[in-house]
């Protein structure tokens, strides 16, 4: 029984005060099609008694019409949200559900198991501390299952629960769940998970959902719903080094400057020494200040307001640290990345780079491998396409301060934003500062003597632009105007992708750049940042969309 | 809510440090936001978060309420006062080309009456103001299209909602880029239940409307609801009587479109009790969701909340 109906009608005051320790799960479910993953939901939401009698005579006059259990309840209705999605029986999208049990509160990230929805797993499970993993258990491990553990393994998610569904299908079969569980432990023992607890289930008749099921006595281990309620949730957030992102500056007057934001890790107290992660500068905390009085503590999770006992300069997009634990602090970036857009990652090109609290401007240098999310193999490819996964290099226009994400979710994650269409085409993890000596290639060409006019001549080879990615060619230390020859193999370099990214001196050297794309059909971009005049050259892909480029607002 | 030392932080206590760093990014992030104030208790609950969100600072943006004119007249007092104690601005855009038109719940059917009204009088307000972020009170689980719906969620210049072409959502990374006229809708309060939305109001003492507590109201009994007598503008049809019952509402709106349950729950336990032993959801009273599947994701598609 979910909710003690006797203690609610009886003492509700003592209900309600038994009810304000509860805690929060947040887990999502992963499985292939047709593995029972909405049914399964359906069945948590229906036995912890959070389907109404209204939405139940909507679920009993949709089971009739549009439900596959020959007129039976279909659980997986009350999940299937947009109408498109009932007519093709298929959930195209991520669903947040929620219910509760007089010991937790959970919010379920239901997520598709279809190939092209890779993307929504990934933001499912971006919140997510708990993944459990549905597996058919006439099939068992699936393509699919793999891909989904990977995926959440990449996404920093520790605790697996393998459900292996269906097992009325199989008579309730030991051998058979033993094996597919062998399979599991094998196949994952890489991802790094913390534990896995496999458990079998039927969710279609509910055993071992709520109550141990008597179709399984060779099993000792919890039903789904109570291993939910239990798990501990590993939180050690707080032992961590303490982080800040800064959010916002509280400034309602001149005598008072609070900083906001949400801690992403550790523990602070009044008197603590703090560091300004960009500056280095210090100071220390001298309230934690609340509507409710003030703290004498603030830890990981909890969205405060600090003020400081110096007057330093800190504003939004800063990650103020302990003391002696320093973040990256980089303009490069090397980090996985998770293609959502139907659009390829364009090398070279300017994203909008957001994390914790940053936005700055950055592009995508080079992609060093791409992971087939089917066989986990590395493979070398020039850019990512949508629902592609690979390890990237990044070149922001501005060091920020970040986390290597398998430390921290919170400061070592970002999205990329397409600048014309405001879109968020990618989600980023930190792995760490790329290595200085792979950053780009680059060039510093010499001119090889004037042309008639007294233009200096520089050639561009394709030997010298080769490697995939993007080649870097400086010209901040040439004078006078210039004029290029091409080397053979050139084009076809641009041809296969390539791009090459000119750093400008001035712009009397944009001439010709702009004559050479004039002259063989290439694409430019033009971009002025504090630091560089740069034009990004490529070879447009016909294929590519038509893009708007309206004024985004930005200034860059 | 604030005492945590040493335990973990307990469900309300995540809830709510989440909502507030929603309403943080986006005043750091938005020029001109409004918060869409409906004087329900979500709207309550949303109100409060972001006075603890500023604070010491008033929540920087203004209040807006769209007045259909058929609002019980205890919700109209009851929001101006909490304005006044809050210091806050209010804007209340009344879409005055319907009252011309004479449109009413009562001669145009509930679901016109609802757009012109609601959907008509709230893009008129966002396109008069130039908000370009409005947050408001919805919650995911009311109602299932609005489990898929992003808490940062993106609206045309026309403000139209496009279900399949939403922006993924990842951490609490939030996209808050918008082009000219286009806007996005702010739901802070989106991973709340019915049920956590009654306990932190309870927790932290929030003042709501009085017609959530059960009082003696007038009422009639119309097409299977118990409908109250407001004001003098509801004309009773032939064979209705006007009853006086023990009532309250679970959920507000148009008193001519929200209906009453029978009750005594007349404290905030009680009402707290009285939610967890009923079997009905709480848009059971509200007739525009009645209209038929999939009614609120075409609504909300057109620009309804």
């Amino acid at each position: 029984m979910a909710h003690q109906s006797d203690l609610i009608e009886q003492d509700i005051l003592a209900y309600l005060k038994s009810q304000e320790e509860k805690s929060l799960l947040r887990f999502i479910t992963c499985g292939s099609v047709d593995d029972g993953k909405s049914t399964l939901i359906g069945r948590l939401l229906w036995d912890s008694k959070m389907v109404f009698e209204d939405q139940l005579a909507t679920l009993e006059s949709d089971s009739l019409k549009v439900g596959t259990q020959g007129g039976a309840i279909d659980y997986a209705l009350l999940l299937d949200g947009l109408q498109a999605e009932r007519e093709q029986g298929i959930t195209i999208d991520v669903a947040y559900r929620y219910f509760s049990t007089d010991k937790r509160k959970f919010i379920v990230a239901d997520t598709p198991g279809h190939e092209q929805y890779t993307r929504n797993m990934v933001t499912g499970a971006s919140t997510a501390q708990v993944a459990v993993i549905l597996v058919d258990a006439r099939k068992g491990l699936l393509t699919q299952t793999r891909r989904h553990s990977f995926l959440v393994s990449l996404v920093g998610i520790k605790q697996i629960v393998l459900a292996i569904n269906k097992m009325d299908l199989i008579d309730f079969d030991e051998e058979r769940f033993q094996s597919i569980l062998a399979d599991y432990r094998l196949f994952a023992a890489d991802l790094g998970f913390s534990s896995i607890a496999a458990i079998p289930i039927s969710a279609l008749n509910g055993d071992n959902i709520i109550e141990p099921s008597a179709n399984t006595p060779w099993y000792q281990g919890p039903p789904l719903l109570n291993y939910l309620e239990t798990v501990q949730l590993e939180d050690d957030a707080r032992q961590q080094p303490f982080r800040l992102p800064i959010q916002w500056v509280n400034r309602p007057h001149l005598d008072f400057r609070g900083f906001c934001g949400t801690v992403a890790a550790g523990t602070i107290r009044p008197g603590d020494e703090l560091q300004v992660a960009s500056s280095g500068k210090t100071s220390r905390v001298s309230r934690i200040v609340t509507m409710d009085g003030d703290l004498p503590e603030a830890v990981a999770g909890q969205a405060v307001t600090l003020t400081l006992t110096d007057e330093i300069d800190i504003s939004r997009g800063d990650l103020l640290t302990g003391i002696g634990a320093t973040p990256l602090h980089t303009r490069h970036p090397e980090a996985h990345l998770v293609w959502m857009s139907d659009e390829p990652l364009q090398i070279g090109q300017l994203y909008l780079v957001k994390s914790a609290a940053a936005v700055t401007p950055g592009r995508v240098t080079r992609v060093e491998y791409v992971v087939d999310v089917n066989t986990l193999e590395q493979k070398q490819a020039p850019t990512l396409g949508l629902n592609g996964i690979g390890v990237v290099r990044l070149e922001l226009d501005r060091p920020i301060s970040l986390d290597p994400y398998r430390e921290n979710r919170a400061t070592g994650s970002f999205i990329l934003i397409d600048r014309f269409t405001n879109a968020t085409v990618a989600a980023g993890m930190v792995i760490a500062i790329a290595p200085l000596e792979l950053r780009e290639k680059q060039i510093t060409p010499e001119p090889e003597g004037t042309d008639a006019v007294g233009n200096r001549i520089i050639t561009l080879s394709g030997a010298a632009t080769s490697g995939p990615g993007v080649s870097l060619v400086d010209l901040t230390r040439q004078w006078g105007t210039l004029e290029f020859q091409l080397s053979p193999g050139f084009m076809e370099h641009l041809g296969k992708g390539n791009r090459i990214l000119f750093r400008l001196r001035d712009l009397g050297q944009l001439p010709a750049v702009a004559q050479l794309a004039y002259e063989q059909a290439l694409s430019f971009e033009f971009d002025r940042t504090a630091d560089a005049v740069s034009i990004l050259l490529f070879k447009r892909d016909t294929a590519l969309q038509p893009r708007s480029y309206d004024d985004d607002g930005t200034g860059i | 809510m604030s005492s945590i030392s040493g335990k973990a932080m307990t469900h309300l206590q995540q809830l709510e440090a989440e909502s507030i760093h929603i309403l943080r990014e986006v005043v750091a992030e938005f020029a001109n936001p409004v918060m869409l104030y409906s004087v329900g208790k979500d709207s309550a609950v949303m109100l409060h978060l972001a006075r603890k969100a500023f604070y010491p600072a008033p929540p920087p943006f203004p209040l807006m309420h769209v007045d259909t004119t058929w609002k019980f007249r205890e919700m109209i007092r009851f929001r101006d006062r909490m304005v006044a104690e809050c210091g806050l601005k209010l804007i209340v855009h009344v879409n005055e080309e319907g009252v011309q038109r004479g449109i009413t719940p009562f001669t145009h059917g509930s679901a016109l009456y609802t757009d012109v009204m609601k959907t008509e009088g709230l893009k008129q307000a966002l396109d008069i103001y130039k908000f370009d972020a409005a947050f408001g009170g919805a919650r995911r689980d009311e109602e299932k299209s609005r489990a898929k719906e992003r808490i940062f969620s993106f609206r045309s210049a026309n403000h139209r909602w496009d279900p399949k072409n939403q922006r993924p959502e990842l951490w609490n990374l939030y996209n808050t880029r918008i082009r000219p006229g286009e806007s996005i809708r702010v739901f802070p309060i989106s991973n709340w239940t019915e049920l956590d939305v009654w306990q932190y109001i309870h927790l932290e003492k929030i003042p709501i409307v009085p017609l959530y507590y059960a009082a003696v109201r007038p009422v009639v009994e119309r097409d299977g609801m118990l409908i109250m007598v407001d004001d003098e503008r509801l004309e009773l049809k032939p064979g209705e009587t006007v009853e006086y019952k023990s009532v309250r509402f679970r959920t507000l709106g148009c008193y001519p479109l929200t209906g009453a349950v029978e009750s005594t729950a007349d404290t905030l336990p009680a009402i707290i009790q009285e939610m967890l032993l009923t079997r009905t959801s709480e848009r059971q009273g509200r007739l525009i969701d009645h209209d038929q599947a999939g009614s609120m994701e075409k609504k909300k598609q057109e620009g309804y909340f």
